[in-house]
């Protein structure tokens, strides 16, 4: 028995409980760090705590993330649906579960992914935000750029800010 | 249509847009001599050189009475002393009525159309879009068939890369094209337009060998089979004679067919073929002059 079944045998968490605040659940262990920069966590004052490459019944492994008394806006929820569909949130308040929220995909987007196609304006010219029509092709999401046209696929999903 | 009327991609117009082209252009065919513009001073801004595209658009802008100014390189620019495309735009949009302009970055014309405060004309960014070449190529295919709707359109060389064929695909989407696409494995045309046109429901076939479907069409577009798209010199070395066309390949082509090329040809079009009565690629350069007549006139509001 791996040490991880046995702490989960034993009831101990893998990534300590916070008090109140925002547990993002279920994300793809490689979309981990990208989350991180989505939502600025690597600047941000609040304490976070991260685990990765944890059992998963849903997906095999996951990562998680609890932020302390951080709560997420609702555009910040749907961009993170971009980088980590599988993932779940929770509304934590005094230890106990609040409220479950469901990431939903956006229709667009704005100015935090890199367009991946190295010859558009956006890669070019200062100050161009980046601009998206996030649709889905072949059951995969996908961003077309509103300038060049052309296709950044949820692989090539590169966070800018 | 965009706010402020400009073309930047083929997709801001619907099909009745283009529909309304091709009766100017018509229109203008038949009374070159309209000055519609007379007072009016259009910026022709080529980032990069592109000779024919400029001068076809210059002449449409003469032909209309506008007058114009501008560049055909950007080395005498303040580009090259690092201005931004941004204030580029921003200045110039104060010195004109309208920009044409030709720029090797894509989404170039997009980003120069929302901060100008003139209408902007794409004439070309980069490897996205050039949407007066799909109206004039669409033009030229109406003059020579009569109609749009259900042409037998057979795509032939560079279908992977080539921005003609992407535009003028989907441009004839609207109306119910039947495609072929003759390419070597390498140059196909993209999973993500065949996967448009299976959205549509319009149907496709894909070969490597030209002859096959040529009977069948009505327009064969033709464009250049470059060395430089293949990794492999030696698969370039046996593929590209496979895509010239020669003047005994047409025999058994359909009366009503035209050859179509967006020029410039290299090799993939035999001279001898020039003087076939189905080789129409330079009838289509002055279809081009009466579709950017067309396209100014509309986006100005005076046709």
């Amino acid at each position: 028995m791996s040490e991880q079944q046995e702490n989960h045998k034993k009831g101990i968490l893998e990534v300590s409980a916070i008090e109140n605040g925002t547990v993002i659940d279920h994300i793809p262990p490689t979309s981990l760090f990208k989350v991180i920069k989505l939502l600025n966590l690597d600047r941000t004052t609040h304490q976070v705590t991260f685990g990765t490459n944890l059992k998963s019944k849903r997906i095999g492994t996951k990562a998680i993330i609890k932020i302390a008394d951080k709560y997420c806006a609702d555009e910040e929820i749907s961009y993170i649906s971009l980088v980590a569909p599988t993932a779940r949130l929770s509304i934590i308040r005094d230890f106990e579960v609040a409220e479950k929220r469901q990431v939903e995909v956006p229709t667009h987007v704005e100015g935090f992914v890199k367009c991946a196609n190295p010859m558009c304006v956006t890669n070019h010219e200062p100050h161009v935000k980046t601009r998206f029509d996030v649709f889905t092709r072949g059951g995969e999401l996908v961003l077309r750029c509103k300038y060049c046209e052309k296709i950044t696929t949820q692989e090539q999903i590169e966070i800018i800010r | 249509m965009k706010e402020k009327q400009s073309l930047v991609s083929i997709h801001d117009f619907t099909k009745e847009d283009i529909l309304r082209i091709m009766e100017l252009a018509a229109d203008f065919e038949a009374n070159p001599d309209q000055r519609l513009l007379y007072g009016k001073v259009v910026a022709s801004l080529f980032f990069e050189p592109s000779t024919r595209t400029r001068l076809s658009f210059e002449s449409a802008i003469n032909r209309l009475g506008a007058r114009v100014i501008g560049f055909s390189d950007m080395n005498n620019t303040s580009v090259t002393k690092g201005e931004t495309l941004h204030d580029t735009i921003r200045v110039i949009s104060n010195y004109c009525d309208m920009i044409v302009m030709r720029h090797p970055v894509e989404g170039a014309a997009r980003y120069a159309s929302e901060v100008s405060r003139v209408p902007v004309v794409n004439a070309g960014d980069g490897a996205n879009q050039h949407p007066s070449q799909t109206l004039l190529d669409l033009y030229s295919i109406l003059k020579t068939q009569g109609r749009l709707d259900n042409i037998n359109i057979m795509m032939v060389g560079d279908l992977k890369y080539g921005r003609t064929v992407h535009s003028l695909l989907e441009a004839l989407s609207h109306f119910k094209a039947e495609f072929t696409f003759v390419s070597p494995p390498e140059l196909q045309m993209p999973t993500e337009y065949k996967m448009q046109l299976y959205e549509r429901g319009i149907s496709y076939y894909e070969t490597a060998d030209i002859m096959e479907r040529m009977a069948m069409a009505d327009i064969i577009y033709m464009t250049r089979v470059q060395r430089e798209r293949f990794s492999d010199i030696m698969e370039y070395e046996r593929v590209k004679n496979a895509y010239i066309l020669r003047n005994d390949m047409l025999v058994d082509t359909k009366p009503n067919m035209r050859i179509l090329h967006p020029l410039p040809r290299v090799n993939e079009i035999a001279t001898d073929v020039d003087s076939n009565p189905k080789a129409y690629w330079f009838q289509q350069t002055e279809n081009g002059v009466y579709t950017r007549m067309a396209i100014m006139a509309y986006l100005f509001g005076v046709k």
